[in-house]
C-alpha cells in the first residue's frame, strides 16, 4: 500500500509560542493554551477552587475561582479561561473578594460544609458571615424538594436560610450519599460520565434551588446503572459522597486522619497496574484512593480496587463472610 | 492506545475485566476511535463497539485468515513493510487463500460484508491496535490464535509504531512480572534462553551453580506428571489450582498422589486444605515490598501498607529460609536487593530501573537498560529502521482447529466461561467484600434456549459435562446466542464450575480450553441443597 517506511513515534506536543500577561501587577509568561488558574498557580498565586479538578472537564459552576480580567464585563472563571497575550488579571481585587465571599456565604448558609477540607479557613479568610441570612430553615423532605417544579416561586421566608438538608441515603454496602453536603459541583456527574467511568448512573435533576444529583427516576443505587467504582466518591470535594468505613468512623468519632498512614501500592486484581493508595489507621485499611496525577488511573479505580480489600483486614474489622487467614 | 484510529478488541470483556484500561479506550472512542469487538457474547464491552463481530466460539483463526485474505486481495497489505521486515509472506498468503468472505461467514457466523468492512478499515487505518485476553488464549489452539492476530499486524504494518501493535491484557498485577523474573519453565530471568550455552554460562558464573540445559514443565505438564507419579513433591505458592484449573476432579486427584504438598497461601484455600504443610504468607500487594510489571511492561513498586496477621511471613523470607533449610545460603536479601540482582543479570531489560527511579516516574516500561533511559512506550520500532536492525519477523501459517469438544446430542450446549466485574478468579479475595453487584453464581442462557427449555430466572438447573455436574440457578442473558451458555468460577465453594471444564490444552502454552466445554442443561425441581 504505502511506498515508504514511515515509523510513527509518540506525537510531539504542538508548541505555540508562550504568552505574556500581567497578573496582579507582575508580568508572567505562560504556555499557550493553559488556563488562567494554571498560570496563576505556576506563578505561585493561590486561587481557591471547589468544583475544579485537574482530571475533569471544568464545569464552571462554583464561581469560587473567579478573577477580574481588565476589559471583561464580568468576572471570569480562571479554571477554564485560557490565557491570552496582554491580559491584565487581578486575582485578589475587592470585586473578586466580594464575589468569592458571597459564593462562600450562600454555600455555607445552605449546605453542610463540615467535612469540606479547607472550608473553615476560607470562610475566615474572606470574612464570611453566613449567619446573616438567618437561622437554618426546617429541612424539606426529599419528596418536597423533588416536587418543586420549574417556575414555582413561593414567597421567600426572609427570616430563615433555606438549606439543602435532607436524610442520608445509605442503600448499599460500599458508600453513602449525604446530599445535605452537596454543593452541586458536578464532579461526580463528570467522573461517572464521559470524563472517566462512562456509566452515566447520575445526573443533575431539577432546577434552581431544587436542583440535585439524582439517579434516573431517583431510584436507589442498586437499581441504577451504578457499578460502584467509587470514582464519584474520589472526586467529591465536600464529603457528600463517602465510603462506608469513613462514614461510620466519623459517626463514631473515631476518624483520625492525622494518624493515618497513606501508602501507594499496586492493585492485585488485573494487569493494568493501578496505583492504590491505602489509608491505614490502627493497622486497618479505612480508605483506598488513587493519585489523580498518575497517568494510568487519573485517580480512578474499579469496584475491586476501591473496595475489594476486606480479605486483608484484621479479623475484628472483617465481615463475617471473610475467610480466615491461613496464619490464624 | 487513546490515539489509535482502529482497535480490534478480540476475546476480551475489558469493560469488566480491565475497567481502567477501558477508560482509556473510551477516551479514544469519544474522539473517533473505531472499535471492533470480537466475542461470541454481546458483552458490556461489545455494547461500546462500532461493530460487534459475534463469531462462533473457537473460530478466531478462521476469522483472522478471512480478514487477511480480504486485505491481500484488496491490495491493502503493507507490501513495503512486509518486504522490509518479515519472512514467510508467500506461504502465508497461500495458506489464507481458501478463506474467501463466503467461507469466512460459513466458518465464523459473521456476515461477509462485516468481515470485509473490518478488513478494509483495519488495513487502511493510520494507527490500529489489536488487544486480546483469555478469549484468545484459553483455547486448545491458543498459540495459533495469538499467531493469527500477530499475522494481521504484520500484514498491515500495524506494529512497532505509536498507538499500534498487539496488546495482550494481563489478568493479574504480575503475570508479566513473573515472566520477567524467569518464573517460566523455559526461560532464565529477563526472558533469556535457557538452552543458549553462552547465556547459561553467564548465569552459572554469576550464581556459581550449574544450570540444566532443559525446559521445565508448565502447569498442565506438572499435573500430568503428578498423575503419572513422575512428580512426587510440589511447592504451590499463591495459586488455587483445585478450583482455578480445568477439570477440578482431575486436579485434586493429581495433587492427592503427591508424597509431599506444600502450599504457601494467605488463606486456607481448597488447595491448601489438601496440603501436608501450609506456609502462611503475607498478602504481597499490601503487606510486603517489591515490584510488579503490568500489561504495558511498566514495572511499579508495591509497598507494605499494613502489618500482616501474626504468624504470616513475607514470601521472600519464606524463600530465603527454604533455601537455607535446603542447604543453600543465599543470605537474607530484601526486596530491593533481589530486584537489583535482577538488574545485574538482565541489564538489557531493567538495568536502568532503580527503586528510586521507579518511585519518581510512577514506574518505568522495559526495556530500560541504563539510568538515563526513559523506558519504551512500545516495542519493535526497529522493524521500521533502514537498514533493518536485527532479524526479520516471520508470518506463521495457522489453520483453524475445531474445539476439542463440540456440542452433540448428549451435551448440546457450548459452555464458555469468563469473569464478572466485582469478582476475581476463584473469589479467594473478592468473596470477602460485599456489594450490590455480588450475585449468586448463575448459568446464563440465551432467551431462545430459555424459552425452549421453559426456564425463567432463578430456576435451578443441572449442568453436566462428561467430567462432572453442578446445580446452579438460571439467568437469561440477551447477550448470548442459542446454544451458548456462560458461567464464571468466582464462587467455587457454591458452584464449582471447573468440574465441568476440560483439561484439553495447547501443549505450547499449557493453557487449558476454559472457553469451550460441551454441556447438558436440564431444569430440576427442588432445592439446590440437594446433593448431586
Amino acid at each position: 500500500m504505502t511506498a515508504t517506511l514511515i515509523p510513527i513515534t509518540r506525537p510531539a506536543r504542538t508548541s505555540r509560542p508562550p504568552v505574556a500577561l500581567t497578573i496582579d501587577g507582575r508580568t508572567v509568561t505562560a504556555e499557550a493554551g493553559v488556563t488562567l488558574l494554571a498560570a496563576c498557580r505556576a506563578a505561585g498565586l493561590e486561587i481557591p477552587t471547589l468544583c475544579f479538578l485537574e482530571t475533569l472537564t471544568p464545569a464552571n459552576v462554583c464561581r469560587l475561582c473567579v478573577v477580574e480580567v481588565e476589559g471583561a464585563r464580568v468576572l471570569v472563571p480562571s479554571c477554564s479561561r485560557e490565557v491570552e497575550a496582554g491580559m491584565v488579571v487581578h486575582t485578589n481585587s475587592p470585586r473578586v473578594r466580594h464575589a468569592r465571599r458571597l459564593v462562600l456565604e450562600f454555600l455555607a448558609s445552605s449546605v453542610d460544609l463540615s467535612t469540606t477540607p479547607g472550608m473553615a479557613e476560607l470562610l475566615v479568610e474572606y470574612g464570611c458571615h453566613p449567619e446573616r441570612f438567618g437561622a437554618s430553615a426546617e429541612p424539606q423532605s426529599t419528596a418536597e424538594r423533588a416536587a418543586v417544579g420549574v417556575g414555582h416561586h413561593e414567597p421567600p421566608d426572609t427570616a430563615h436560610a433555606a438549606t439543602v438538608a435532607q436524610p442520608v441515603l445509605r442503600d448499599n454496602e460500599l458508600f453513602v450519599r449525604d446530599y445535605a453536603k452537596c454543593v452541586l459541583c458536578y464532579r461526580c456527574v463528570q467522573a461517572c460520565g464521559v470524563d472517566h467511568q462512562n456509566s452515566f448512573a447520575i445526573a443533575l435533576a431539577g432546577r434552581g434551588f431544587a436542583a440535585r444529583i439524582s439517579t434516573e427516576l431517583s431510584v436507589g443505587l442498586p437499581d441504577s446503572a451504578c457499578v460502584y467504582c467509587g470514582n464519584c466518591v474520589a472526586v467529591c470535594p465536600t464529603g457528600a459522597l463517602m465510603a462506608v468505613p469513613e462514614f461510620d468512623l466519623r459517626a463514631a468519632g473515631a476518624w483520625r486522619p492525622e494518624e493515618q498512614a497513606v501508602t501507594d501500592t499496586i492493585c492485585p486484581y488485573c494487569g493494568v497496574g493501578c496505583t492504590v493508595s491505602l489509608h491505614v489507621q490502627d493497622n486497618v485499611i479505612v480508605k483506598a484512593t488513587s493519585p489523580f496525577a498518575h497517568g494510568i488511573t487519573q485517580g480512578n479505580l474499579c469496584i475491586k480496587g476501591r473496595f475489594g480489600w476486606q480479605h486483608v483486614q484484621p479479623e475484628a474489622a472483617t465481615a463475617s463472610t471473610a475467610p480466615a487467614r491461613a496464619a490464624e | 492506545m487513546e490515539d489509535a484510529d482502529v482497535v480490534f478488541l478480540w476475546g476480551s470483556n475489558a469493560r469488566h475485566a480491565h475497567p481502567i484500561w477501558f477508560h482509556h479506550l473510551l477516551k479514544g472512542v469519544h474522539r473517533g476511535t473505531r472499535l471492533y469487538v470480537m466475542d461470541p457474547r454481546r458483552t458490556a464491552s461489545a455494547a461500546w463497539a462500532d461493530v460487534w463481530m459475534g463469531l462462533h466460539s473457537g473460530s478466531d483463526v478462521a476469522l483472522s485468515n478471512t480478514l487477511a485474505r480480504e486485505i491481500i486481495h484488496a491490495g491493502l497489505a503493507h507490501r513495503t513493510f512486509i518486504e522490509h521486515a518479515t519472512t514467510g509472506f508467500e506461504a502465508y498468503a497461500a495458506a489464507v487463500e481458501p478463506y474467501t468472505l463466503a467461507e469466512g461467514e460459513r466458518l465464523t457466523g459473521v456476515p461477509a460484508a462485516v468481515i470485509r468492512e473490518a478488513a478494509h478499515t483495519f488495513a487502511t487505518a493510520d494507527k490500529a491496535m489489536i488487544a486480546w485476553t483469555l478469549g484468545i488464549t484459553e483455547h486448545h489452539n491458543s498459540v495459533d490464535n495469538v499467531l493469527a492476530l500477530i499475522n494481521l499486524a504484520l500484514l498491515t504494518g500495524h506494529v512497532g509504531r505509536w498507538a499500534c501493535g498487539c496488546n495482550p491484557l494481563r489478568g493479574q498485577n504480575n503475570v508479566q512480572g513473573g515472566g520477567d523474573m524467569g518464573a517460566l519453565p523455559n526461560r532464565l530471568p529477563g526472558f533469556q534462553d535457557i538452552l543458549n550455552d553462552d547465556t547459561r554460562a553467564r548465569f552459572e558464573r554469576h550464581y556459581g551453580v550449574p544450570i540444566q540445559p532443559k525446559h521445565g514443565r508448565n502447569l498442565t505438564e506438572m499435573l500430568e506428571a503428578m498423575a503419572d507419579g513422575e512428580m512426587s513433591a510440589l511447592l504451590c505458592a499463591g495459586e488455587n489450582p483445585v478450583q482455578s484449573d480445568a477439570d477440578g476432579h482431575r486436579v485434586a486427584d493429581a495433587l492427592g498422589r503427591l508424597d509431599h504438598l506444600v502450599v504457601q497461601e494467605i488463606f486456607l484455600t481448597a488447595t491448601a486444605k489438601l496440603a501436608h504443610v501450609v506456609l502462611p504468607a503475607t498478602a504481597s500487594w499490601c503487606e510486603a515490598d517489591g515490584t510488579v510489571t503490568n500489561s504495558e511492561r511498566r514495572v511499579q513498586r508495591i509497598r507494605k501498607a499494613k502489618e500482616p496477621p501474626a504468624g504470616a511471613r513475607d514470601e521472600l523470607w519464606i524463600f530465603n529460609e527454604l533455601a537455607s533449610r535446603l542447604g543453600v545460603d543465599i543470605g537474607a536479601p530484601n526486596a530491593e536487593q533481589v530486584w537489583n540482582e535482577f538488574r545485574v543479570v538482565a541489564p538489557h531489560l531493567a538495568g536502568g530501573m532503580s527503586y528510586e527511579r521507579l518511585a519518581t516516574h510512577g514506574g518505568l516500561q522495559w526495556p530500560c537498560p541504563d539510568e538515563s533511559h526513559p523506558g519504551e512506550a512500545f516495542l519493535h520500532g526497529r522493524l521500521w529502521e533502514t537498514p533493518l536492525r536485527g532479524p526479520r519477523v516471520p508470518f506463521s501459517v495457522v489453520q483453524p482447529s475445531m474445539p476439542y469438544e463440540v456440542p452433540d446430542a448428549d451435551f448440546p450446549f457450548l459452555l464458555t466461561t469468563g469473569r464478572r466485574l466485582e469478582s476475581y478468579n476463584t473469589g479467594v479475595q473478592t468473596g470477602a467484600y460485599q456489594s450490590p453487584l455480588h450475585t449468586e453464581e448463575t448459568i446464563d442462557l440465551s432467551p431462545e434456549d430459555a424459552a425452549r427449555l421453559e426456564v425463567r430466572d432463578g430456576d435451578v438447573m443441572r449442568v453436566s459435562s462428561r467430567r462432572g455436574a453442578v446445580l446452579v440457578p438460571a439467568r437469561v442473558d440477551h447477550g448470548l446466542r442459542a446454544g451458548l451458555v456462560f458461567m464464571t468460577f468466582h464462587s467455587p465453594d457454591v458452584v464449582n464450575t471447573n468440574l465441568l471444564t476440560h483439561d484439553a490444552h495447547d501443549h505450547r502454552s499449557g493453557t487449558a480450553a476454559f472457553k469451550s466445554a460441551a454441556v447438558r442443561v436440564e431444569r430440576v425441581n427442588g432445592s439446590r441443597k440437594e446433593s448431586l
